[in-house]
């Protein structure tokens, strides 16, 4: 049974078609590396799971429900949440406020704000302080935290080592380790194709708004996902087995 | 590639209405000899209501920029042609130079006026024609609300009087939106209506956002000016609450919501329609005035191309030559094809 | 001594300022609008109050009571029929309706009440007053309404730093797309916020009808009064206003003393001056300005 699926999606950012034709579907516990080049379609398909952007025709189902029409906020407390692309924290409050504004939900779990900081310990000095003056990793954290601060069922995350050091990505890559150990459901976009490809249990590569390679990361090889990555495959040379 | 796609500025209809415009001043140039003394005066009203919505359109339309406070310049457009005129001008050159001396004057004023935006912009030009209108009060001559009159024009007799205004008010008018329409036409023609929908997209195509605003903002402040002379030559009488009253920017959204914000005729339907409403329903008091507010209230929300960009959009037609319009050969259609302006 | 009383008589019509221009400031912060409708919305609450102590005779405040949860409701309202609509359109729209909004009530209040001028029956509430020294009095009213306006001003600062529905509304504010995200009913906010903004006008009509005569054109004025506030004080600061209703103020009554006319001439010309020098000073500091002065050569 499915938590999340996606059936036949398009989505356009204004004449440009960004998202064409997309289905897959997501099993409870299950980890989706979404791979590809910039302007593939993932963070408007991404967006569009989420309800933060609209779509032109396909469906979206979580839980056996069609969310499509369903708007984001009310998608958040079905259990769907985003962790946007460049953060997008609320810079003029705290930390602790970004946690807070989002513990609202209502829905049950074991995310609050004790749990969230023992999985982001590098919040614990900061909380007080303003989120816009924190470090990029900082920030980062402070993002993913807000996120789980909704109890999730499913969490997509996107890009998140978009722009931080080396250092930053492997501390916020070991806290999400605390993440997927809790069993939750992901959707990871991730340009570090070998990153995306150890965390992940399954591997999905967009190219041009399309999937052109998708299937269980023990069985695609790096060149593969690679190929597919840089459109050296052609759409229809066959999906790997799964 | 696929077939050809070719840019017309001239369509046959807007060869048509061109050359029905022309007609059409033509006869109204000979107005006074058939239309009769009281038809000649509601003409030159009406002469005044398409130059305020016109510039109010160019303001806001494509510029942009929504000013509260235009009466400022209708007011002082006024109170310049009485000084003008008080000074020993001859009256009829002090009511066409005043417009242009307090359009020079709104130079200076637009570089401090055109850092505001939105709303500080809409409330601040309100603010400057509140201060405007205290400081003209101070004049000796004005006296305050007591006002005083174009004196001088009375050396005229009413029918001079009233064929010169006419006259004056034509030319101006018709030089104002041949103005409009010659920048619509310029280079920076096409993307001035960028400004309105996106000043950063704009901007970054190379239009000269700032320049542009800026020659609109002088446009407008001239052509404001010009309604304000126009006015007191009907008139006669200058007394600053009417003239400074924000009831004139109350007219003027009015007109240009109703027949087509940032179109260009638009406003001249506008004009129009207002023309009619207050002449059949302007001595109905208070409600006539709710119902403006109401027009312009429901226009904004539900109607926001008024009832010219409406018909525009719905079926494509466009009269002046303003725009482009893009003719694509059979198969190569666009999924949206739209045409501008 | 007659300078310093008219000082401070500028300072608690700057409490009035601050609280007439609370509304307006909150409603910018929060829905990125300027509500021309504003001095209407404030006029009409004072013929609201005013019909309500009219007609049942009880005291104004007491009307203030009965009127303040119809004034959020009629704030819920505009946003959910006007403002999220204007919103929607384009950057302009929102000017252009709440003009016409406000056109609609000026001139149905005049064909309801007609062009009288009215003003609150507060007794001895309107005339008593504390005498400092022969020279300096301070009226109950005044200090009354300077009061309320810390009072508004400090609790809605509480209000929106310490609730959820404050950081609700704080989160909002800043991003709608990504508030809704983390799960706030972003349009349930704004009318939230546009109900309390709305409120507080309705406080600030109460005392306009207590302090002065209105009548139905009033709003006009009210509105100009509020937004000269704002920007003096800086936009985006609820403590900004009460500092900007002050100095509009005291430089309405000292330009009093110069003019019949000065009062509202001081205001407009420092309202300029301060955004004059809002832009001189954009993107420089003070510090360094006031370095390169005292470096130049005398």
């Amino acid at each position: 049974m499915s938590l999340l699926s996606v059936d036949k999606l398009d989505a356009r950012h204004g004449l440009l078609q960004a998202v064409r034709e997309v289905s897959f579907s997501l099993a409870e516990g299950e980890i989706l590396a979404l791979v590809g080049a910039n302007g593939a379609g993932k963070t408007t398909l991404l967006r569009s799971i989420s309800g933060a952007h609209r779509i032109t025709s396909g469906t979206v189902s979580f839980d056996g429900t069609d969310v499509t029409p369903v708007r984001a906020n009310k998608r958040v407390k079905m259990g769907i949440a985003l962790v946007p692309e460049g953060r997008r924290l609320f810079g003029g409050m705290t930390v602790e406020e970004n946690l807070e504004v989002a513990g609202r939900t209502g829905r049950p779990g074991q995310w609050n704000k004790k749990t969230v900081l023992d999985a982001f310990p590098v919040l614990r000095e900061n909380l007080k302080r303003r989120s816009g003056d924190l470090s990029g990793g900082q920030q980062q954290a402070t993002s993913i935290g807000r996120a789980l601060m909704t109890n999730p069922r499913v969490l997509l995350l996107d890009e998140v080592s978009l722009g931080l050091s080396p250092v930053a990505v492997n501390m916020v890559y070991d806290s999400l380790q605390t993440v997927i150990a809790s069993g939750a459901t992901i959707v990871l976009v991730e340009q570090d194709l070998a990153r995306a490809l150890r965390i992940a249990s399954r591997v999905a590569c967009m190219l041009e708004g399309r999937i052109v390679l998708e299937g269980k990361a023990s069985d695609l090889t790096r060149e593969q996902v690679t190929e597919a990555y840089f459109g050296l495959r052609r759409p229809d040379a066959g999906r790997a087995a799964s | 590639m696929t077939g050809a796609i070719t840019v017309r500025r001239w369509t046959t209809s807007s060869i048509v209405a061109m050359t029905t415009i022309g007609l059409l001043l033509i006869v109204l140039a000979f107005g006074p000899t058939f239309l009769g003394p009281s038809l000649t005066d509601r003409m030159t009203t009406l002469f005044i209501y398409v130059i305020l919505a016109a510039m109010w359109n160019a303001l806001a339309g494509y510029g942009g920029l929504v000013s509260v406070g235009q009466q400022a310049f209708f007011g002082l457009g006024a109170y310049a042609a009485i000084k003008l005129s008080h000074a020993g001008i001859e009256v009829y050159v002090a009511l066409f130079l005043a417009p242009l001396l307090i359009g020079v004057l709104s130079l200076p004023l637009s570089t401090f006026a055109l850092r505001l935006r939105g709303g500080e912009f809409a409330i601040g030009m309100w603010v400057f024609a509140e201060l405007m209108h205290l400081l003209v009060n101070l004049d000796g001559l004005v006296q305050g609300e007591t006002g005083t009159s174009l004196i001088a024009i009375n050396d005229f007799t009413p029918d001079a009087r009233r064929d010169y205004n006419y006259w004056l008010a034509l030319a101006v008018m018709t030089a104002l939106v041949a103005a409009v329409f010659f920048l619509l036409r310029s280079r920076t023609g096409a993307a001035i209506q960028s400004i309105r929908d996106n000043e950063e997209a704009a901007a970054s195509i190379g239009v000269r956002v700032m320049a542009t605003k800026r020659l609109i903002f002088v446009l407008a402040a001239t052509g404001c000016a010009a309604a304000g002379a126009l006015t007191l030559s009907t008139l006669i009488s200058f007394q600053p609450k009417t003239y400074f009253s924000v009831q004139w920017t109350a007219y003027m959204i009015f007109m240009t919501l109703v027949g087509g914000l940032g179109t260009f005729e638009g406003p001249i339907i506008g004009a129009i329609i207002f023309f009619i409403v207050e002449t059949v329903f302007g001595g109905s008091g208070v409600w006539y005035l709710i119902g403006l507010g109401a027009s312009a209230l429901i226009f904004s929300l539900f109607f926001p191309r008024g009832i010219w960009g409406t018909l525009t959009d719905r079926f494509g037609i466009a009269l002046m030559p303003v725009g482009y319009r893009l003719n694509f050969a059979k198969d190569n259609r666009p999924a949206d094809a739209t045409t501008a302006a | 001594m007659m300078w310093f009383d008219q000082i401070l008589q500028g300072v608690f019509l700057g409490g009035y300022y601050a609280l007439l221009a609370c509304g307006l400031s909150f409603m910018f912060g929060v829905l990125r609008i300027v509500n021309l409708a504003h001095g209407s919305i404030a006029v009409l609450a004072a013929y609201l109050v005013w019909s309500i102590a009219d007609l049942t005779h009880i005291s104004p405040f007491i009307a203030l009571a009965i009127a303040l949860p119809i004034m959020a409701i009629a704030g819920w309202l505009l946003q959910r029929t006007v403002l999220e609509r204007s919103l929607r359109s384009g950057s302009l729209t929102p000017l252009l309706s709440t003009f016409g909004l406000a056109v609609v009530i000026d001139n149905s209040l005049f064909q309801k009440f007609g062009a009288d001028t009215h003003s609150l029956d507060i007794g001895d509430l309107a005339y008593n007053s504390w005498n400092l020294t022969p020279d300096i009095t301070i009226g109950q009213l005044a200090l009354l309404t300077l009061v309320v306006a810390v009072a508004l001003l400090g609790g809605l600062q509480l209000f929106l730093n310490r609730t959820p529905l404050g950081r609700a509304i704080r989160a909002t504010a800043e991003d709608p797309d990504t508030a809704e995200l983390v799960g706030i009913d972003s349009r349930a906010v704004y009318a939230a916020a546009a109900a309390i903004a709305v409120a507080t006008v309705g406080i600030a009509g109460t005392f306009l009808a207590m302090r002065a005569t209105f009548d139905p054109y009033t709003g006009a004025t009210q509105l100009i009064f509020a937004f000269e506030a704002v920007v003096i004080g800086g936009t985006g600061s609820l403590w900004g206003t009460l500092i900007g209703g002050i100095v509009l103020g005291v430089a309405q009554n000292i330009g009093s003393q110069i003019n019949p006319q000065g009062f509202l001439i001081a205001g407009h010309a420092v309202f300029f001056i301060v955004l004059a020098a809002r832009f001189f000073l954009a993107g420089r500091d003070p510090r360094t300005l006031l370095r390169a002065l005292r470096r130049a050569p005398a």
